[in-house]
């Protein structure tokens, strides 16, 4: 069977709760069978809401969805067959872990012991067998947390929300279930559609990520692309650490750029600007700088060292470069014998690829 | 010594139990102390008075200590004729000094009591007693009037004797003692409270009844509107609590009474027609209406304050898991409800059973509650050892309401806010 490639299809969708301002902007997305998929933003960017959109908590104002090609803007939450994991789990306290899950079963008039067998899968699959007769209220979070996702999974549903599932987790912990929510999800092939705002949830998780502002998907592509290419300055400064230089376009040919800051010039990459005389921001990432590049590179200059602070398995250097105070470098630890010390004056250097010339914002 | 017995000292030597209990000591005088005032004030408010009336309830010292003698003599009469001289000698000097004491008035309301017909014959004793000659009392006495003749009355006055009495509360299940020791009921015309216990019983369920169903629909929208709109709603529930019960039980007789804004509305819209305008007031329905507007806000707040707790991702959850509104409601959201509607219920009950005021007002003959009788007898006949013996039958029985409730749902099940 073949995977349908807009198993999911968000068409022309806006929403808008007061009738003034929208939340969601004419909202386009397709989402393939089995994918992961995550919607990343801050908050009030109108990624949960899409999300509730498509649990069908929230109508859309304008525009529809389809659900493995059938609208289903008129379809009540119940009859959609979408697991969803909450942001605080939302197990039912006044039940068993098995009664949650048989909840879903019930409903659909599954016969016991065939449920039985699915509550046993289901909870071998977030190792929580023998966690049946217990109440909600005894499990800790994670557990709460691998219940909710085994509730969610139990009636094998095709797609599967989660809101923030993991946002009250501890960062150990947090990390712990990405992982087993992430080979769940490659074991069983279920299509994820995930909110959170956590970048680096997204980063580890999914196979694409949407970054949404404002109402509006900024970017959609892959982990990977969406780290070293970013589209626009609200990608590269929402996503990992970024340094920015504003400047004005002063040349623009053969694929690069130059552009005039305040007492400099450096060379770039044009991404979102056209010609001379534009306004841009240029996004350099901190690992692609380097202290005395051995290399030729065809940007390189000169740098206070203002703050030093040690990481552990790097140092982040903190440089005041071509009127920038807030230039960010990292430096391995191995590198050890360069000489990084507060007040030395050094050469940094970088690619002109590396360094996006985007929108001024 | 194995580890369990060895004891556990601190670093100077002493016990750390001691040591433990000294270091504690000073909190628990201060707590103690700052919750003294409220102990004593209950104690004093509530628990006294609720002793009081036991006593009150049980209490028939007042002939026995009114006819000492009398009593005394009677000791040895076997009630099946009418008692010796010794007896009637006894009686006549206890008679004479109550006449003294000017006290003989309350002997005969107490006797009237027992036995309906001693008023006058002790009115006409007291004004024959001035002219008796010594002696012979039983002659004289028995001249007085037949019924001083008749061994009935001796028999009710010996009934008297005990210091302790349950006729208070036989009477109020319309039952009383028998001339031969028997617990009978009284004659069918003559029951009255029977009939007003199970009316206020009957009341009280269908006011739960009514206040939990509108209260339900009520608290939930509160729980789930926006602030500003369950901020003016709850205005509106908690308003009657501002407004002083008399003036809210007037207006609803303003509304309910026949030439009154209800009846005008149902005969405008046709519904009745203008010379047949039902009776909504004076009766039970009036009851009804009244105590169930009045004790809304009982059953809405502590039902609001558990719905208030319940995410409304639960619900959500439900849904998405397939359940259909109705399903995710009655096995999600119902079953967290049910310690607001147990504290709800239970409030309402136990408030309504002792309603007293709006029954008075708009229940009319055929609507008043036991408080009521309670109330008149206080007022009127002031038998308070009856009204007090109704009072605490009242008391037990929200005791046994809670006791049962406890049985069923468990009272740690319960919150009332």
């Amino acid at each position: 069977m073949s995977k349908q490639k807009d198993f999911v299809k968000f068409e022309n969708v806006d929403k808008s709760y007061d009738g003034k301002v929208l939340v969601v902007k004419n909202l386009q997305l397709d989402i393939a069978e089995g994918e992961f998929i995550t919607m990343l933003g801050p908050s009030g960017s109108g990624k949960t809401t899409c999300l509730m959109m498509l649990a069908g908590f929230e109508t859309p104002t304008n525009g529809e969805i389809y659900l493995g090609g059938k609208a289903i803007s008129s379809i009540p939450p119940h009859k959609r067959g979408i697991g969803m994991v909450f942001q605080n789990y939302a197990l039912f306290p006044h039940m068993t872990v098995y009664e949650n899950l048989a909840f879903p079963l019930r409903v659909r008039k599954i016969p016991k012991d065939e449920a039985d067998k699915k509550i046993d899968k289901a909870l071998s699959m977030v190792s929580l067998q023998g966690f049946a007769s217990r109440m909600p209220g005894q499990l800790s979070g994670g557990q709460q947390q691998r219940v909710a996702v085994a509730r969610s999974l139990v009636f094998d549903p095709q797609l599967v929300l989660m809101d923030e599932p993991l946002g009250a987790l501890d960062k150990n912990l947090r990390e712990s279930m990405q992982y087993e929510i992430k080979h769940i999800h490659e074991s069983i092939g279920v299509t994820v559609v995930y909110v959170t705002h956590d970048q680096s949830e997204a980063l580890t998780m999914s196979n694409r990520i949407a970054v949404f502002n404002d109402g509006k998907v900024q970017q959609l592509s892959s982990p990977d692309e969406l780290y070293e290419k970013p589209v626009n300055s609200f990608v590269a400064e929402f996503i990992g650490e970024n340094n920015t230089f504003n400047g004005e376009v002063s040349d623009i040919s053969d694929g690069k750029c130059k552009v005039k800051l305040a007492n400099a010039e450096i060379i770039a990459n044009p991404i979102s600007v056209k010609s001379k005389g534009d306004r841009t921001k240029v996004s350099l990432r901190p690992e692609r700088a380097l202290i005395n590049p051995k290399d030729k590179m065809d940007n390189i200059h000169n740098g206070k060292i203002e703050e030093v602070i040690y990481h552990g398995d790097h140092t982040r250097v903190r440089i005041n470069l071509l009127g920038n105070p807030e230039f960010i470098l990292k430096v391995p630890n191995s590198s050890a014998n360069l000489d990084i010390k507060l007040g030395n004056e050094i050469k940094i250097g970088w690619n002109s690829q590396d360094a996006r010339a985007l929108d001024p914002k | 010594m194995s580890s369990e017995t060895k004891q556990i000292l601190t670093t100077d030597g002493i016990p750390l139990e001691v040591s433990l209990k000294k270091a504690e000591r000073k909190n628990k005088i201060k707590a103690f102390l700052l919750v003294a005032p409220l102990l004593f004030f209950l104690i004093i408010t509530y628990v006294f008075p609720i002793g009081d009336m036991l006593l009150r309830s049980v209490d028939d010292k007042m002939v026995t200590q009114m006819l000492p003698k009398t009593f005394k003599a009677m000791e040895n009469w076997d009630g099946q004729e009418l008692p010796e001289e010794e007896v009637f000698a006894a009686f006549h000097e206890d008679f004479l000094k109550l006449v003294e004491e000017k006290r003989e008035g309350k002997l005969s309301t107490q006797l009237n009591y027992t036995k309906n017909g001693f008023k006058s014959i002790i009115k006409k004793l007291r004004r024959a007693s001035k002219k008796f000659e010594e002696g012979n009392y039983k002659e004289q006495i028995m001249s007085v009037h037949k019924r001083w003749a008749d061994v009935e009355y001796w028999r009710a006055i010996k009934r008297r004797a005990p210091e302790v009495t349950n006729q208070k509360y036989l009477k109020a299940m319309d039952m009383y003692t028998n001339e031969e020791g028997k617990i009978v009921s009284v004659e069918e015309d003559r029951r009255i409270h029977r009939v007003l216990w199970l009316r206020t019983l009957e009341i009280a369920f269908f006011v739960t009844v009514f206040c939990f169903l509108m209260a339900y629909p009520i608290a939930h929208l509160l729980a789930t509107l926006p602030m500003k709109y369950s901020n003016l709603l709850m205005i509106c529930v908690l308003l009657p609590f501002w407004t002083s019960l008399l003036v809210r039980t007037a207006s609803w007789m303003i509304l309910l009474q026949q030439q009154g804004v209800v009846n005008d509305f149902f005969v405008g819209i046709g519904l009745v027609a203008d010379d047949n305008r039902p009776e909504m007031m004076y009766n039970k329905t009036g009851s009804y209406v009244a105590m169930t507007q009045i004790l809304l806000p009982f059953m809405v707040l502590p039902l609001y304050s558990v719905m208030k707790t319940i995410s409304p991702s639960l619900m959500r959850a439900g849904k998405s898991l397939g359940g259909t509104p109705f399903i995710a409601f009655w096995k999600v959201y119902f079953p967290l409800t049910i310690p607001g509607i147990g504290a709800g219920c239970l409030l309402v009950f136990i408030l309504a059973i002792g309603y007293y005021i709006t029954p008075a007002l708009v229940g009319g003959a055929s609507g008043t509650l036991i408080s009521n009788q309670i109330a008149f007898h206080m007022k009127s006949t002031l038998d308070w050892s009856f009204a007090s013996a109704m009072g605490l039958m009242l008391l037990s029985g929200v005791l046994v309401i809670y006791w049962l409730y406890n049985k069923i749902v468990g009272i740690d099940n319960i919150k009332l806010g």
